[in-house]
């Protein structure tokens, strides 16, 4: 059956290897997505059905009393609004400043470029928590706790986007951008027209993190807000656990609401994702 | 800036004249690019930073206002066994969360394998625990670990294993915390694996089969070598993230959980001190132990990676 001395004899070793690394596969992507199918499941089924031993896959009547209650318990759509707020204005936010920082640092030409440069570097290192009691000082300062901008304000300016912004156009040919100079065009003009539209993976990359980051985020919003109307719906997953500690068909309705829009999301765009996601990886 | 248009002059200063014009008009430019992050990142970041460092010197009132108490938080960090335990426990969390490495490695190879079918529909199942939420994934599993009706233990008891209370037994909370946080990071080291795979030159493995070389001692002698940087960049993220690891000991384990002492983290413990119990002065000074204490780590593997990365 097989010849070891030729090349053939890895083909035979594949051969036999293959149902064994195909089960491997399999166990592996059930585990890493099949709690989230028992969310989904767990979250149609009443409290003395998840009560049932030996435990029903399919709910025996889907019913949508557990999403009745989660609504009635918390202002869930105005979380789910204050997540999409607080995403869209932090990742909105870091691609423009961003990507103009960005340029700015990788293309002009200016005294004590490096030293600034530097600075935002060191931003970089410091981990977010150290910084998180005198920001809530700043906002509290200004009257902004328990206000949608206190979740997002912070989170605008990013010397993380603005470094990995910086390696991108770093990457980019001159020579565009040459011949624009030399028809007369601003700095602005050619950020605008030349280098942002060059730019585009590298600011899909960074608003995909930026997004993903500020929609998961929990510790910045469970300190500023304490006002359900103001929580996105990280925070609010930490309330309705302390209302409905083991009713877990509720708990996966919430727990649902935060997860499937990303999901989806994910999934249709999935090749983008990854693909911004490994490119960070190189990058950074 | 209307002066920067006066009539450019032919003496032979004019050189010299236009530019230190063009750098005036460089800073400008500059201001104008880098000058709104840079004013953002000055208010809501180094400003703070600085502030941290001396709020560390305080001690904080229970109704706002602090006085300087120079190094005492420091003295009394030393001494809190408190403060002891969550530094053992983030690193056990940090040391677990490096098994996410060899895991990621097992399941790059073989998606990377020649003539694999379904490998986008694989990464796609396996990088969601990346992608969602750690609250709503902390909820999942804790309905999944639960001790009477918990998926996990009804599986465990089909096979003849008794289950446990895997959350609330301090025997076994800190590793099955550990176990989320690594089933969060399989997907993401996975596919950065992937891509530092897909950079490895054929001809590597073509030479090696030709020699004989089996697959297993192909992984060995050409994959993980080659695959060492993306390995390293990739441990030092995993050591950084998990030494800051909040939100799943938040969610999953709580105040009230009796296994609190033996999972809280350094993070959590600095958040009950600073908004729960509002003693601020001490866990900026427990915040800034710790930055110290990553610095250090990384700088140690900053240095071992001369012994087993392998830069072409």
């Amino acid at each position: 059956m097989s010849r070891p001395s030729s090349p053939g004899g890895e083909r035979w070793y594949r051969r036999l290897g293959s149902p064994g690394v195909h089960g491997v596969l399999v166990a592996a992507a059930l585990v890493l997505a099949g709690p989230f199918l028992w969310e989904f499941l767990t979250s149609f089924k009443s409290l003395t059905e998840i009560g049932q031993i030996p435990p029903t896959l399919l709910p025996t009547r889907w019913q949508a009393s557990n999403y009745d209650a989660l609504f009635r318990a918390l202002p869930f759509a105005t979380m789910f609004e204050n997540s999409v707020i607080n995403a869209v204005a932090r990742t909105g936010a870091q691609l423009v400043l961003c990507s103009m920082a960005a340029y700015g640092f990788a293309r002009i030409d200016f005294p004590g470029r490096n030293a600034v440069f530097g600075v935002f570097l060191s931003v970089l290192l410091v981990p977010s928590q150290l910084l998180i009691i005198p920001q809530y000082q700043i906002m509290q300062d200004l009257h902004l706790l328990n206000t949608l901008p206190a979740l997002f304000l912070p989170g605008m300016f990013s010397a993380f986007g603005t470094f990995l912004l910086r390696q991108f156009f770093l990457g980019l040919p001159k020579e565009l951008e040459e011949a624009a100079r030399l028809d007369g065009a601003n700095p602005l003009r050619i950020y605008w027209n030349i280098m942002l539209p060059l730019a585009r993976p590298g600011l899909m990359a960074l608003g995909i993190l930026t997004f993903l980051w500020s929609w998961n985020d929990l510790l910045w919003p469970l300190i500023v807000t304490t006002d359900t109307r103001k929580m996105p719906l990280s925070v609010g997953l930490a309330s309705l656990q302390g209302q409905y500690t083991t009713n877990y068909p509720v708990l996966m309705a919430g727990a649902l609401i935060a997860t499937l829009p990303v999901i989806v999301a994910f999934i249709i765009m999935q090749k983008q994702v990854v693909e911004g996601i490994a490119f960070t990886g190189l990058k950074g | 800036m209307l002066h920067l248009r006066q009539a450019p002059s032919t003496e032979p200063t004019s050189r010299r004249r236009r530019r230190r014009r063009a750098k005036l008009k460089n800073t400008l430019w500059a201001l104008l690019f880098i000058g709104p992050t840079a004013a953002g990142l000055a208010v809501f970041y180094i400003w703070p930073a600085a502030q941290t460092l001396y709020f560390s010197f305080t001690r904080w009132g229970a109704f706002g206002g602090h006085t300087w108490n120079g190094l005492d938080n420091y003295v009394q960090l030393a001494h809190d066994p408190d403060v002891r335990s969550a530094f053992m426990n983030t690193i056990w969390f940090t040391l677990l969360g490096l098994l996410s490495l060899p895991i990621s490695l097992m399941l790059a190879a073989i998606l990377n394998q020649r003539g694999r079918k379904g490998v986008s529909v694989y990464r796609t199942l396996m990088f969601l625990p990346f992608v969602t939420m750690p609250a709503a994934v902390a909820l999942i599993w804790r309905w999944l670990y639960s001790g009477d009706y918990g998926l996990i233990n009804y599986l465990l008891r089909h096979v003849g294993i008794g289950g446990a209370y895997w959350i609330s037994d301090p025997r076994t909370a800190l590793v099955a915390v550990a176990a989320v946080g690594i089933w969060s990071t399989v997907g993401y080291n996975m596919v950065i694996m992937m891509a530092g795979l897909k950079a490895i030159s054929p001809h590597y493995y073509e030479a090696a089969s030709m020699d004989g070389a089996s697959p297993i001692r192909q992984f060995f002698s050409i994959t993980v070598p080659l695959l060492s940087p993306t390995m390293f960049f990739l441990s030092v993220l995993s050591v950084v993230g998990s030494l800051q690891t909040f939100d799943l000991v938040y969610m999953m384990i709580g105040h009230t959980n009796p296994a609190l002492p033996q999972t809280r983290t350094v993070v959590y413990l600095f958040y009950q001190k600073a908004f729960i119990e509002n003693d601020r002065g001490y866990a900026t000074a427990l915040a800034l132990v710790l930055l110290l204490v990553i610095i250090a780590v990384t700088a140690v593997q900053f240095r071992l990676q001369k012994r087993w990365v392998h830069y072409e």
